[in-house]
């Protein structure tokens, strides 16, 4: 049975049919049709945000907040180039959005008319894929095909470019499961005999490492599930990335915390010090190996990856398994049944006792002392108060995004949203109100540097039009807080540029938009500070000063391996006896 | 552990410059790129190679089945075998490309390109580049009493070797289509 419409209604069905029930958007000319549609229906809500970067960030959130893909709507012109960093942060961090934009009508295109911009050609490089549908026949069948390139394999952002007149004309609409998409199948299951062979490697190694990453999160949460059996039934250590917390808890006794530039110690000495790496959906960012000639120089490698141009990219692999996390988990748990559940008890009793002494260190010690917040503190506050609770975090990009990483648990996958590999500013309030809209009831905070945060603060609109009671917690340092820190480290304290001046009151910003704002400046005060800001049913916008000059602290620094880490104010005495790696 | 000296002022290399230790040789490769003939694609194809700072040699492209609107794209490009292996892992993960053959390596194959000179010359000169021609068995297509258009079909070394010769008895202009290659065999 075949259906004739509107390619405006085709947008707004096949969003429909694939499951959508929320778009993030923002009208303009070259859409007007589809908003058309989407005011003359009730089963997809739209969600008018304030930029169109904002619009793909919340739809980022809501993708890896729940599983699904995320959507986002904007017009031609500007409304695409102002998508195009949201893409590129997708891309990086693996993250399946569709975008879709209006374009001028076919008949004009490539005549520079009004709000033209050749937007496949710009977008080319930040997508996974993208389409310029040219007649309304294909519309339905391109868009099927964009969900099922989005989320299939490595996931990533789509981009489907309609113009106007292919909005109006009519066509008859194809439903999912006759659009053809059997030409784009990346491979699932890993080579056997390779998993074979790293079952081998694992039951002798006397100094095994799991270095997990958001592979594991995006292949879906049997693969947290399987992960967690591996670890338990092996006892082998685990560290994960940044992208990858929450797929194994962190108060899993096997973990060892976040790893890389700005991870634990005893993550990256384990790292350094193993006999097997087991990288399983990690892509060996330049955050993660440091020095890439001295990386983990006595270790096998095996990397687990569903995308074949992930291995050998960086770190020379041993043992390469292309496929999907959950199922190469699953028949790495079978074969390693299979073949006697051995692993080399005796080896990894040391090794653990060697883990234990690095973790003694305690690398994230730190005073809070005087009148100051230190930021570190205001998490572990956090933390503790909110401990339990049905909460999901997002970030901005700097130190207080490191620091999240490092004192916030993580008890379970897509809990956690942070742009990893493009670092963007600005990503986690838009974020926040992706996730807050998919998981109303939630607890849903952002922790945010008050410079990161003011790149999107034109969002405080959206998440007062929408009720949405998302939690601004800034670490307002007055500094580029990151950037400091290397101007300190790495160029003789000029502190070009870094500082912020003229601030806006953030308690007055909340309620020139509506919301409710909180300063807290005290240590003394900030339990009730922060509960007040849990118990308000709204958004709050909390502005907690802290410590101006806190460096973030363990630190890789840039083209150093991982057993030369700076422990900084954190230290404690056995790490200066045991080399002075600490910078005064 | 090693002590980290870093001086205030200074300026560390970033990990951005560091390269891992693999093989520094540099190899050619002959691609064959199999792809759905649809619009952009080859674009995909140059701005990968842009994008990601790889060479491009001799790129040809055109359909070469018209009902299944597939295109074979050939790419001769340069490169240590580490950068070789990351340039086919990223070429297949384009989403239209269905396949990636490495020619240089899945066995004997056969690379041909085909070529036009003209060359202008009077007396002795083009004599001699008509008795050269000859000998490469390249054809004349066009002349006029002054300069003659050859043909000439071969392995991209006798393109070269060709053109070095004519080069001083008057060689005007070169058009070349770039390489075309094929494994040799069944399959």
């Amino acid at each position: 049975m075949t259906r004739q419409m509107t390619g405006a209604e085709m947008v707004v069905q096949a969003l429909k049919d694939q499951g959508v029930d929320t778009v993030f958007g923002y009208p303009g000319g070259a859409v007007l049709p589809i908003y058309d549609a989407i005011f003359q229906q009730n089963d997809i809500r739209h969600i008018l945000v304030r930029h169109e970067q904002g619009a793909v960030h919340a739809a980022e959130g809501y993708a890896r907040s729940t599983g699904k893909v995320g959507v986002a709507l904007v017009t031609s012109g500007p409304g695409a180039t102002n998508a195009v960093t949201g893409l590129t942060d997708a891309l990086l961090d693996s993250i399946p959005i569709i975008v879709l934009s209006g374009q001028v009508p076919t008949f004009m295109i490539g005549s520079d008319a009004f709000q033209e911009a050749d937007t496949v050609g710009i977008t080319r490089p930040c997508t996974k894929h993208n389409w310029l549908v040219k007649d309304t026949k294909t519309l339905s069948g391109t868009l099927h095909q964009a969900f099922h390139v989005a989320k299939s394999g490595r996931p990533g952002p789509v981009l489907v470019d309609i113009p106007k007149d292919v909005q109006f004309a009519s066509a008859d609409y194809t439903a999912p499961k006759s659009a053809n998409t059997s030409n784009y199948q990346p491979q699932l299951k890993g080579d056997i005999d390779e998993i074979t062979a790293l079952v081998e490697l694992m039951e002798n190694a006397k100094r095994p490492v799991f270095y997990t990453g958001g592979g594991v999160i995006n292949s879906g949460p049997a693969a947290s599930q399987l992960l967690r059996e591996l670890v338990e039934a092996t006892g082998f250590p685990i560290t994960s990335t940044l992208m990858g917390l929450g797929a194994y808890p962190a108060s899993g006794t096997k973990w060892l915390g976040m790893l890389g530039m700005h991870g634990l110690y005893e993550a990256n000495m384990a790292m350094h010090g193993c006999d097997l790496m087991i990288n399983i959906g990690a892509r060996f960012d330049d955050r993660i190996t440091g020095l890439i000639s001295a990386f983990s120089p006595k270790s096998k490698k095996a990397h687990i990856d569903i995308d074949p141009s992930s291995i050998n990219k960086v770190i020379k692999t041993d043992i390469p398994i292309v496929g999907d996390v959950a199922h190469v988990l699953e028949d790495m748990l079978k074969v390693w049944k299979a073949r006697g559940r051995k692993t080399n008890k005796e080896g990894l009793a040391k090794w653990w006792t060697q883990i234990e002494q690095w973790r003694a260190k305690d690398c994230l010690a730190f005073k809070q002392d005087g009148p100051t917040i230190r930021p570190q503190y205001a998490l572990q506050r956090l933390e503790e108060l909110t401990k339990g609770m049905d909460r999901y975090i997002t970030t901005e990009v700097g130190q207080h995004q490191m620091w999240a990483a490092q004192y916030l648990n993580f008890e379970d996958p897509n809990r956690f949203m942070t742009s990893g590999g493009l670092g963007t500013m600005g990503y986690g309030f838009p974020a926040s109100i992706g996730v807050q809209m998919a998981h109303p009831d939630s607890l849903v905070v952002n922790v945010a540097g008050e410079a990161s945060w003011l790149m999107n603060m034109q969002e405080m609109g959206t998440a007062v039009q929408f009720r949405l009671p998302v939690k601004q917690f800034i670490l307002n340092n007055e500094r580029l807080g990151m950037v400091r820190q290397w101007q300190e480290l790495l160029h003789g304290e000029r502190y070009s540029h870094s500082w912020s001046e003229a601030l806006p009151d953030f308690v007055k910003l909340a309620e020139a938009f509506g919301a409710k704002g909180i300063l807290c400046s005290d240590p003394k005060d900030l339990d009730d500070a922060i509960m007040e800001m849990i118990n308000h049913d709204g958004p709050v916008i909390f502005d907690c000063l802290v410590e101006k000059h806190e460096n973030c602290f363990p630190m890789i620094p840039s083209g150093k391996p991982h057993n030369e880490m700076l422990l900084g104010e954190a230290s404690t005495q056995g790490a200066i006896e045991a080399g002075g790696a600490v910078l005064v | 552990m090693a002590a980290l000296k870093i001086k205030k002022g200074s300026t560390s290399h970033s990990a951005y410059n560091l390269r891992p230790n693999f093989s520094d040789v540099q190899e050619r490769h002959t691609l064959a790129v199999l792809v759905d003939n649809e619009p952009g694609v080859l674009a995909r194809v140059i701005g990968l190679f842009a994008g990601r700072g790889y060479n491009i040699e001799s790129l040809t492209v055109a359909e070469v089945d018209h009902t299944g609107h597939t295109s074979r794209i050939t790419i001769v490009t340069t490169g240590t075998p580490q950068v070789i292996e990351q340039i086919k892992a990223q070429l297949g993960r384009i989403v239209p490309v269905h396949e990636v053959h490495d020619l240089t390596v899945e066995g004997p194959s056969v690379e041909r390109e085909l070529c036009l000179f003209k060359v202008a010359g009077e007396g002795d000169k083009r004599l001699e580049a008509l008795r050269l021609a000859d000998i490469f068995r390249a054809s004349v297509v066009d002349t006029t009493l002054d300069s003659f258009v050859f043909e000439l079909t071969g392995a991209p070394e006798k393109i070269d070797a060709f053109a070095e010769l004519m080069r001083p008895l008057g060689l005007v202009e070169v058009a070349r289509t770039g390489v075309a290659a094929l494994s040799r065999g069944a399959e």
